[in-house]
């Protein structure tokens, strides 16, 4: 799913850009494509589960959410609840090359939403073998 | 803004004010002096198939003449009488040495399309258009990103440039502890580095979150920070994260999945899970933990890099 279905699925808007993604150059921006989403205000379970070229959902704003998406190789987060990051969030994501995105709808109507939409999820966790009886 | 991104934007402007006039206008200028008559004006028009020509007496510009003034002449019957008393003079004109940007600037504030360009003693030396300055600029960055692209390249063959039996890059990093807000910059530059180096998106990334992960226990878990120390060499990366910290009391308890000394506060703000270790075993091709109460804790880290033969097709997972 393009970034342009995502902003209409939930009714979003753009926070902030990195630099190489100006509004001028929209077009680049709007061909960002997800993988697959994957939500979580726990960033030790984004670290831990999270696939790379995915979209993350989060309530959390604080800049280390940022980073946990550098690392984890997420293209753009988008903030639920409209929630908006403070400054140092939205300055490490320019530097990060990672587009921020808000949205009004709360966390649980957002991931429908997109799922919805055809944004799949990344299925079981890969990280440990879940309890017998627990699928896998 | 970070240093990084400065870097990006200061030196795209750099580019465009650095940029010359006289590095982009054409030299070879078609003029024609003031003493020839409208009837050669619309001769030299039609050899050279221009649609204008600077007046020059001497070295000196002294106006310019376009076809618009032939036109009139012609209506007006005219087609003997001189250059000198048709052409439009006091024209604008740019010096040489001006900067791209100027004449841009100029060009809108005037609505030409053509400057003549002349250096700083009145003698025309060229003539610019808006063609000639974007054909410049694109040529200039073309250059730039191809030095940048040697720049890339040279970084990813260092370890077949630099010959020796047995060659490892090693990069050592200090973590702040407690330093929440800076936590992950180490890592951070840790993944860029293996990038660089030409590792892939996958090896990057798995370096990235092991990384990250120990750095962020430097942080959470010690008041006094540690140290990460990272080799690289051609089909291996190894992480030594060290702290002198408070140290783990039970190794076995602390990879439980869930298992968590974290504050509160740390938790609040999504991290201290009790996951980390985990993760990191997950991540890397092998760890080792070491730790004495009171003393400090040792974190060791492998990760693999396949040879080029073996998986031909994983080509972004090397470096």
């Amino acid at each position: 799913m393009d970034l342009k279905t995502v902003l209409k699925v939930l009714e979003g808007k753009v926070i902030s850009l990195p630099p190489g993604l100006s509004p001028a150059a929209d077009l680049d921006l709007y061909e960002l494509e997800f993988s697959y989403g994957g939500a979580a205000d726990l960033m030790s379970d984004v670290l831990a589960f999270a696939r790379p070229d995915s979209l993350l959902l989060t309530g959390l704003t604080h800049p280390q959410v940022v980073r946990t998406a550098e690392m984890a190789g997420i293209l753009a987060i988008v903030f639920v609840r409209g929630k908006h990051p403070p400054p140092e969030t939205a300055a490490l994501a320019a530097e990060v090359g990672i587009p921020l995105l808000g949205t009004r709808y709360k966390m649980y109507e957002a991931c429908g939403r997109l799922y919805a939409a055809g944004l799949p999820g990344t299925g079981f966790p890969d990280l440990y073998s879940l309890p017998v009886g627990m699928g896998k | 803004m970070t240093d990084h991104t400065t870097v990006e934007v200061s030196k795209l402007q750099e580019l465009v004010y650095e940029l010359r006039i006289e590095d982009v206008m054409k030299r070879e200028v078609v003029t024609v002096t003031p003493q020839a008559s409208m009837r050669e004006f619309k001769e030299l028009l039609r050899l050279k198939r221009i649609s204008g020509a600077p007046v020059v007496e001497g070295d000196k510009l002294v106006g310019i003449i376009s076809l618009e003034d032939l036109i009139k002449a012609l209506e007006d019957g005219q087609m003997d009488n001189l250059v000198g008393s048709k052409m439009t003079s006091g024209v604008e004109t740019l010096f040489s040495d001006d900067s791209a940007v100027q004449a841009v600037n100029r060009m809108a504030r005037f609505g030409y399309g053509r400057f003549p360009v002349v250096d700083r003693s009145g003698k025309l030396v060229g003539i610019l258009t808006r063609g000639d300055i974007l054909r410049g600029l694109l040529r200039r960055l073309e250059v730039n990103y191809r030095e940048e692209e040697i720049q890339r390249y040279r970084a990813s063959h260092i370890f077949q440039d630099i010959v020796s039996d047995r060659t490892s890059l090693i990069l050592r990093y200090r973590v702040r502890g407690k330093d929440f807000r800076q936590g992950g910059a180490a890592s951070s530059k840790i993944k860029r580095a293996i990038e660089r180096l030409g590792g892939g998106p996958p090896i990057a990334r798995r370096v990235g979150v092991a990384a990250y992960e120990a750095e962020m226990n430097l942080v959470i878990h010690t008041d006094q920070g540690g140290e990460m120390e990272v080799e690289i060499q051609p089909d291996r990366v190894y992480i030594l994260a060290e702290d002198q910290g408070p140290g783990i009391s039970n190794i076995e308890q602390a990879l439980q999945p869930g298992f968590s000394t974290a504050p509160e506060w740390i938790r609040e703000m999504g991290f201290g899970a009790g996951m980390g270790l985990l993760n990191i075993k997950h991540c890397t091709d092998g760890m080792k933990l070491d730790s004495k109460l009171g003393v400090g804790t040792r974190l060791e880290m492998w990760f693999h890099i396949p040879p080029p033969e073996s998986a031909p097709k994983q080509k972004e997972d090397l470096l």
